[in-house]
This record gives C-alpha cells, sequence and structure tokens, in this order.
C-alpha cells in the first residue's frame, strides 16, 4: 500500500473536479429549463409584485455567472441570506437556501441521510449475500437443473421493477399475511429494533432485484476463473472441489463484485427515488423528486452533488478494496 | 534434508525421515486399507507407471491412438512430440483430469498400482499430487495470482496430510528454500507476480515436492523460461531426482531438453508412438525417419550455420529431411559428442557450403551499409521509475546479410528491433538509413512479429493484411493490389487462392508466412524479424527459416533477425550481436562468437544450451554446479 497518501490527494482532487463539473451542469440544465421559478416558488395565488419581490430575493433576475459566483462563495465562505423579516446565516460549506422552505440545503439533505443511509447499506448486505451466494451455488451445480432454474430466475429478477416486486410484498406480508406492519419509518437512534423490522420489506424489494445481477456477475467470474490454469493446478494437486470453488474461483470474482458493487451503492446514497417514494421513506430521493418539482434549485444542486461524493467516495473506496484484493494493483 | 532415503526402500506410508508429520493420506482406516493394496499391488507389479492402449478422444477427434510404455520407480521418460502430438494430452491422463471433460478415454492407466481409469474420486485426489504432482508449463498463469505462493504450497499439504496450518507453512517454507529460492521465509509470503518466471518455476516444483511424491509430472517445465534459467532448472530437477528417488515423466517439444534430463524417450507423433528407447539410442541412432527428420530440424549452436546455398533447407521443407540437417543430426550426437572444440569437424564438412556462399558480401564487412544504428537509447518511464531498456546501441546491417541480435528476456532486444524499424523513436541515438539519418516509419524497413496469431488481424482476410503497406503507400487500383498479394502469397509458399482465408483457417507456419508476405508487400531492403520462429514446432521453424533464407537471396534482402533461441540465431546469421541489459556485449561473424566467445556473458549463454549428447549434457551440467558453487546463481 506504498504511496496511499499521494492516491488520497489525487483522489480528492479529482473528486473536487467532479462535483465542480457536476454544479455547473446542473445550473445550466436548470437555468435553460422553462417555467417561472419565482410564480412557482411563490405560489399560484402571488401577485405579479409579490413574485417580483421573490425573484429579487432569490436573485432570479441575476445572470447565470453571478448566481454560480453567488454559490461558490457560499461554499467557501459562507453566506448571509435574507429571508424579508430577519436574515439567516449559513456557514461554510454553504449549499444554499433552499426556495420553498428558507432551510439551509446541507441541514435539509443531513436530516434526509440517515434514511438513505439506512436503506442502501442494508440492502448491500442482503444482496450480497443473496447474490454471491445464488451464484456460488449455480457454479457449484453447474450443468444441473439448480443451475438451470438460478439462471431463469435470476434473469427474471433483473427484468422486474422494484415497485412491483414492493408492492407484491407489502400485500402479501403486510395485507394477506399480517406479518408486518406496513413500513414506516424509525430512526436507528430510536428504536434499533423497530428500525430494522420496518425497513426489512424496503431492504428485500431493492435486494432481491440488485441480486440478480451480482448472482450473474459473480457466475460469469467465477466460470471464467474455473477455466484458468491455476484452477488447473489446484485440480492438479488434488485440491477438492469445494475448496476449488470457495477459495480459487470466488476469488477471481471479487474485482468484478467491488467494482459493481461501488457503483450501486454510490448512487444508492444519492436516492433510491422508487423504493424510498413507494414505502413512504423520507429519504433523499422522495426529497429531490419534490425539489425537482417546484424547481427549487439550491436543495436540486445539493442533492446532486452529495450524490456525486458518494459516487466518487464509493469508487475510491472500491480503488483500495481492489489493490487490497489483488496485490498486482498499484493504486495511482 | 535427510529425506533422500525413502522412496524405493521406506514404506510409503510415514514417508518423512526428517521427522515432520508427513502421515501420507490423512489417516482414515479406509485410508489405511488402501494404502496396503497399493503396496500388494507394487510388490507384484513394480512399476511406478504403466500404460497400456491408452486413446483418448476428444468429441470424435483421437488425441491419443494405442499408446503403452512403463516407467519404473525412479526412472525418467521424455515423451518428445510436436504440438498436437498429445504429448500433454497424457501426462493430463495419467493423473486422471480429463474426468468430467468430456474427453472419452480407453485403454489402462496404471500409477503407483492405482488405476487411475477406475479409482473412486477420492483415491484420486490422493493420487493428485499425493503420489505423482505435475510441473505446468507457464509458471506465470499455473499459481493463483491472489495468494501468496506459501499459502498455496501449504494449502495443496494440508489437503494430503492432516497437518496443521502451521505446520503446513512450515513445511511450504522448507521446500522453497528446498529448491534455492533464496530468503525462503520471506518470498513464501510473496505473491507469484513479485516473483521471477525461473522463481515461478521453482515455487511449482516445490509446490510439486511438498508431499514428496514417487512420480514427478512435468509438463514442458521450461518452455517459458530463458536458456540459463531452463539450464538452472533442469540442474534442479536433476539433482531432486538424484535425491529423492523420485519417477520423472517429462513432457517436451524440444529433444535437447529431453537428451539433458532422462533416461527414456518416447517419440510421439499424431498421438501414437514413433519410437521408443533409450536417449542414447533414439537421438544417438534414430530408426524411424519421423525422428530423424525431428532431430533434423533442432537447430544446432555446436555447428555453423548450414547454408547450403538453401538446397538443403528447402529439401528440408519438402521432403522433411534435409541434407545439411541429415549431415547434422548423424554428427552432431556422435562425432559432436567432444562439444565445441569437436563441431571442428563438422565445420569442416560444412565450411565449403557454409562460408556464405550467396551472401558472401556481408560477413566480411564488404557490403554496403543499408541500415545503421548509432548509439541508440531508450528510457521508459520518468523519475524514479524510469527504466533503460536500450542503452547505447550502435550496430550495422550490410545489404544482404543477416544479422542475428540473440539475448534473454528484457534484454532490451524488442526495443531494438522496434527502434530500428521505427515504431518506437530513440530517447538518443539515431537511426540512419543508406546513410541518412532516418525519422519516423520507413517503407524500406519492414518488421515480421513473434507472435503469427496475434499480429494479424483474425477479422479480416489474410489477403486484406498483405494489401495494408501496399495501400499505406498509395495503391488504389485494386486488380494491381489483388493481383500483387496473390503473387506474394505464392511466394512466401501459400496459395493464391488463399487471398480471402481468415488467420484462424490457417497453422501457425502459414500465419508467421503470411506476416513475412505482408513485410515484403512494400518492397523493403532490410526485414527486422523480432522472434519469427520461437512460437513454431521445429520442423515449421525450419520451414520458416529456409523461407526467409531464400528470399534473402533472391531479393537481396538484409536480415535483422532478432530471437533467444541461440541455437536458430547461429544457424541464420552471418554475423551476431549478444545483448544483455540494453547493452551488446560481443558482436562479431557468428562462428567467432559462437566457437571463441570473447564476453564471459556470451560463454554463460551458450554453456547453458541443452546438448543433444546426454553425455555432453553430464558433463556441462557438472561444470555448471562447479560454478553456481563458486557463486550461487540468482534468478
Amino acid at each position: 500500500m506504498n504511496g496511499f497518501g499521494g492516491f488520497a490527494v489525487r483522489r480528492a482532487a479529482g473528486a473536487v473536479v467532479t462535483l465542480f463539473a457536476l454544479s455547473v451542469i446542473i445550473y445550466v440544465v436548470f437555468y435553460v429549463t422553462p417555467g417561472d421559478v419565482a410564480q412557482i416558488t411563490c405560489g399560484p395565488r402571488c401577485s405579479p409584485a409579490q413574485v417580483q419581490q421573490v425573484s429579487a430575493q432569490l436573485h432570479l433576475d441575476d445572470p447565470l455567472y453571478a448566481r454560480y459566483w453567488h454559490f461558490l462563495q457560499g461554499i467557501v465562505a459562507g453566506q448571509d441570506y435574507s429571508t424579508g423579516t430577519s436574515v439567516q446565516h449559513c456557514s461554510a460549506p454553504c449549499l444554499g437556501l433552499s426556495y420553498q422552505s428558507d432551510q439551509q440545503v446541507l441541514t435539509l439533505i443531513l436530516a434526509k441521510l440517515p434514511v438513505t443511509a439506512s436503506l442502501a447499506l442494508g440492502s448491500m448486505v442482503l444482496w450480497l449475500v443473496i447474490g454471491v451466494g445464488t451464484g456460488v451455488l449455480s457454479v457449484w451445480r453447474r450443468g444441473r437443473l439448480t443451475e438451470r432454474v438460478l439462471t431463469t430466475v435470476t434473469l427474471a429478477g433483473m427484468s422486474t421493477p422494484v415497485f412491483v416486486i414492493g408492492l407484491v410484498l407489502m400485500i402479501v406480508v403486510c395485507g394477506q399475511l399480517e406479518l408486518l406492519p406496513f413500513p414506516q419509518y424509525v430512526p436507528f437512534t430510536e428504536d434499533p429494533e423497530q428500525w430494522a423490522w420496518n425497513l426489512l420489506l424496503p431492504w428485500l424489494s431493492l435486494a432481491l432485484i440488485e441480486s440478480a445481477t451480482y448472482a450473474r456477475i459473480t457466475r460469469a467470474a467465477m466460470l471464467e476463473t474455473l477455466a484458468e490454469d491455476h484452477v488447473r493446478t489446484f485440480r492438479a494437486y488434488g485440491v477438492g472441489e469445494r475448496a476449488v470453488i470457495g477459495r480459487h474461483a470466488l476469488r477471481g470474482a471479487l474485482a468484478p463484485l467491488i467494482a459493481v458493487n461501488a457503483n450501486n451503492i454510490g448512487v444508492l446514497f444519492g436516492g433510491a427515488v422508487l423504493t424510498e417514494t413507494l414505502f413512504g421513506l423520507p429519504g433523499i430521493g422522495r426529497e429531490m423528486v419534490e425539489a425537482v418539482k417546484v424547481v427549487d434549485l439550491p436543495v436540486v444542486v445539493g442533492m446532486v452533488l452529495v450524490t456525486g461524493f458518494f459516487v466518487v467516495l464509493a469508487n475510491a473506496v472500491a480503488d483500495v478494496l481492489y489493490a487490497l484484493a489483488d496485490r498486482r494493483v498499484v493504486l495511482t | 534434508m535427510s529425506d533422500a532415503v525413502k522412496n524405493a526402500a521406506g514404506s510409503p506410508v510415514v514417508k518423512n525421515a526428517a521427522g515432520s508429520p508427513v502421515v501420507k493420506n490423512a489417516a482414515g482406516s479406509p485410508v489405511v486399507k488402501n494404502t496396503a493394496h497399493d503396496l500388494a499391488v507394487k510388490d507384484a507389479a513394480g512399476s511406478l507407471v504403466e500404460v497400456d492402449g491408452l486413446t483418448v478422444d476428444f468429441g470424435g477427434l483421437r488425441a491419443v491412438d494405442g499408446l503403452g510404455f512403463r516407467l519404473e520407480r525412479g526412472a525418467a521418460l521424455a515423451l518428445v512430440g510436436e504440438s498436437g502430438s498429445g504429448k500433454s494430452t497424457v501426462a493430463s491422463a495419467l493423473l486422471g483430469l480429463h474426468r468430467g471433460t468430456g474427453a472419452e478415454v480407453g485403454g489402462t492407466i496404471e500409477v503407483a498400482g492405482v488405476d487411475v481409469g477406475r479409482a473412486s474420486e477420492d483415491v484420486l485426489r490422493r493420487l493428485r499430487g499425493g503420489t505423482a504432482a505435475m510441473v505446468f508449463q507457464d509458471p506465470l498463469s499455473s499459481l493463483d495470482p491472489y495468494y501468496a505462493v506459501g499459502d498455496q504450497i501449504a494449502e495443496v499439504y494440508r489437503v494430503h496430510t492432516r497437518a496443521s496450518r502451521r505446520a503446513a507453512r512450515a513445511r511450504a517454507v522448507e521446500v522453497l528454500d528446498r529448491v534455492g529460492i533464496p530468503d525462503a521465509v520471506r518470498r513464501s509470503r510473496s505473491r507469484p507476480h513479485e516473483f521471477s518466471g525461473g522463481m515461478r518455476q521453482r515455487a511449482l516444483i516445490a509446490m510439486a515436492l511438498a508431499c514428496e511424491p514417487e512420480l514427478l509430472i512435468a509438463d514442458e517445465p521450461t518452455t517459458a523460461l530463458d536458456v540459463t534459467v531452463q539450464a538452472q532448472i533442469l540442474d534442479l530437477l536433476h539433482t531432486l531426482r538424484e535425491e529423492t528417488g523420485m519417477g520423472l515423466l517429462l513432457v517436451t517439444h524440444d529433444v535437447g531438453v529431453a537428451a539433458e534430463s532422462v533416461d527414456e524417450v518416447l517419440v510421439m507423433r499424431h498421438g501414437r508412438q514413433v519410437e521408443h528407447g533409450s536417449v542414447t539410442e533414439v537421438l544417438g541412432a534414430p530408426r524411424q525417419p519421423y525422428t530423424r527428420e525431428l532431430l533434423g530440424a533442432v537447430p544446432r549452436v555446436d555447428a555453423p550455420r548450414v547454408t547450403g546455398a538453401g538446397s538443403g533447407a528447402e529439401a528440408g521443407e519438402k521432403s522433411g529431411a534435409g541434407s545439411g540437417a541429415e549431415a547434422g543430426a548423424g554428427s552432431g550426437v556422435e562425432a559432436g559428442a567432444g562439444s565445441g572444440a569437436e563441431s571442428g569437424v563438422q565445420a569442416g564438412a560444412g565450411s565449403d557450403t557454409g562460408s556464405d556462399a550467396g551472401s558472401g558480401a556481408g560477413s566480411d564487412g564488404s557490403g554496403e551499409p543499408v541500415l545503421e544504428a548509432v548509439g541508440l537509447h531508450r528510457v521508459f518511464g520518468r523519475g524514479k521509475k524510469a527504466f533503460t531498456a536500450v542503452d547505447g546501441v550502435s550496430l550495422t546491417v550490410r545489404r544482404g546479410e543477416t544479422l542475428g541480435v540473440v539475448g534473454e528476456s528484457g534484454s532490451g532486444k524488442t526495443t531494438l528491433g522496434r527502434m530500428l524499424v521505427g515504431l518506437l523513436e530513440p530517447t538518443a541515438g539515431e537511426v540512419r538509413h543508406d546513410g541518412h539519418t532516418r525519422v519516423g516509419v520507413d517503407p524500406a524497413v519492414q518488421m515480421v512479429f513473434q507472435d503469427p496469431v496475434s499480429s494479424l488481424n483474425p477479422r479480416r482476410s489474410v489477403g486484406e493484411s498483405i494489401a495494408d503497406p501496399l495501400r499505406a503507400r498509395g495503391e488504389r487500383d485494386e486488380t494491381r493490389i489483388r493481383a500483387r498479394v496473390r503473387e506474394l502469397l505464392e511466394r512466401v509458399g501459400l496459395e493464391a487462392a488463399h487471398h480471402d482465408r481468415y488467420p484462424h483457417e490457417f497453422s501457425g507456419g502459414q500465419r508467421q508466412r503470411v506476416g513475412i508476405a505482408r513485410a515484403l508487400a512494400a518492397d523493403p531492403r532490410v526485414i527486422v524479424c523480432d522472434e519469427p520462429v520461437s512460437a513454431l514446432d521445429v520442423t515449421t521453424q525450419a520451414q520458416v527459416v529456409a523461407l526467409l533464407a531464400e528470399l534473402q537471396r533472391e531479393l537481396g534482402l538484409a536480415l535483422v533477425f532478432i530471437a533467444h533461441d541461440l541455437a536458430v540465431v547461429r544457424q541464420v546469421s552471418d554475423r551476431v550481436a549478444v545483448m544483455r541489459r540494453g547493452r551488446i556485449v560481443e558482436q562479431g561473424p557468428a562462428d567467432q562468437v559462437y566457437d571463441h566467445p570473447q564476453d564471459p556473458y556470451t560463454g554463460q549463454l551458450l554453456a547453458a544450451v541443452p546438448a543433444l549428447d546426454p553425455e555432453v549434457a553430464a558433463r556441462r551440467r557438472s561444470a555448471r554446479r562447479r560454478a553456481a558453487r563458486r557463486e550461487p546463481a540468482t534468478i
């Protein structure tokens, strides 16, 4: 793990550039999007004068570059916002205030993050267990009925939308069998047990869909490794099939699993829109949808930056894991 | 290591005299019964390996056809043959590795009393690695890249013994040390990619030794290695065999490697036995025409170039047993027994034809220089990671001559070749063409690449590939291009009708002919051949070399022949340059360099080439051992 410091610095610099580019793109996209933001923000019953006032207050009349500059200033130095009656200070990494609620965007996101993180991490554990397990099983029973059944099931899983599985689960488990109450988010800090029970269905519906992909990746990578020369070596030395598959072939599947998982988890931290909406979880994904609907630019930009940040972070972590899994990889 | 005693006499149950917990075959009672059964069979039959009427079919294709042989305990047998002769298939069959692959195995195979064909999966697993261990060809891909070498050996050891993790790890270090890995404790924690090729092969051999097998099956164990490393590995196998008394089944395409290492040779072709006998009989006085052909095609490092104005070469291509080649086969082993000095006998025979009749101008230095390298340097990478691949090389290629460039892997010969052609820009120095400094690629200097598989685009017909240089030169007339390509195809011994075929439809030798045709398309004056024959079987190799010689004679081409194979280089070159670590350590007329090497490195290289005569091989081996004792080899 030589040069880890250099790796971290390079990655951090890369992240800054990526996030900067992301924010520019979002600004431009929203700038050219049709629709009167001031009118929407103020509400349908505002008079033209009120709309005018809102527009001035939100700096909507400034040119694009000025608004963007304002935004950057907020991030670096913090910003004071006048909300008509009082002045609100938003300190250093300030992503702005929501047009709608006058809340600080960062506070807003941080409030939603635990929900999304709970959903993402929990389902990740499930999809890795289910997906990798299924993949290993279908390699172990390759050429037999089990493999064919599993291949079919995973294909079906990959092509099923999450709201179908989620709905079915809810109707059957909560509605018909009444095994669980309809999910309602309980923070982990309040009651860990309730937290888990209430998240079980969202986790399952996300994990079942995703695990199909992981099963296929695991299977393909393991079959590829099984055809390699070093596997032949261990077979020729009397190493049993279980060890060949469990130690040698599975190890070969690690790299693609890390890569895909990093991407998945990074994106999920930006909010699983469908799942959150379906199960009524107050996470980042749902907040994002609301913000887009009312063209709440600061919130949208903030959300996109948070998603971007987690994708970059997840990939950096994946690279470190790569290097740990395969010592031939050099971190650069 | 005091376990030299065990094998022949010692009971196979408790093996390691040194006292480490090597109770073979975990101690369950059925195992003991089985071992007892083994003993009974052994007493009756005695042979370590008995193969009778062996056939292996891969979906209708018969790879091995009625092969039978016996290997006594402690003896060594080589299966020799060209690619596709079925020799590796036999090796795999001995361990029952064809089970479950869809291959049909017929006949009987007994290894140490185990009927491989009928043994249960459990018995077979104990046989593999426990009684008979296999060393594979490519030491890089044969080890798991993800685990430490020591852990991999320990894993195998634990499969066959009940040793604890710690004991298995200790055993791994012990065998790594045994095969000459320096600082074995530390190196056992390295991953395979941190080992050099030679060390990886040593690690594989260590894995084989871990459970003290009675039989070692080595499938082309040195093919991927440099000649000096090859010599070290062969010496190691020899020493191990002396000390442990294990039997050796060596699978190789290289007759020289076989001559170095075994007592008996079985020559295979098309899955059948051609000739079987002691190594002196088969290699010294071959009875079968195919054996003679095979031996004839082997280039000799201790005999001067057999030019024969191409006739021998051409005959060799047609009948398979060229006149020059045959002479070589006859004398190489018997008369040439004295090696080095005595090769003068042959020199006498060869020199009248061999004094560069056709391209005489070249070697005496009178030919005009067509390509010159002046102080070439090439550095890869920057800063701390900078690596100098070529470090000040100057050489001259004259019209119509062949300059051989020989060196081991990493010596910079390929980088040099690429700079000569203009595929790489030198960091310093220059390439002169007809006395003028050249910039970029010049169509008059063409290249033939090593791997005829990957150097042709598999998605384009060979005709299109050959036409590339023509189109690059601006030729647009399709009928003229087609006519020229057909002419080129015929020129290199293919058929004009092959124009629209794709690379996979050709054999290795044919593909290399396509590569040569492509190089010829631009009417070059110099062709740089980078390992043009190293991927080919010896008989095919001889044909391609003959083709190059013929083209050179007819077209007055200058050739730069880059290869790691000292014998091939000697057989094609007027002058030879020996490279090491980016520099030319010695340069001169081929015979002078080979017969009177000035640089110690050249001498070392030449001493490492396997001799075809077992006696010479033995003498060289002891010489190498003495040298090794003086300064421990590091690879």
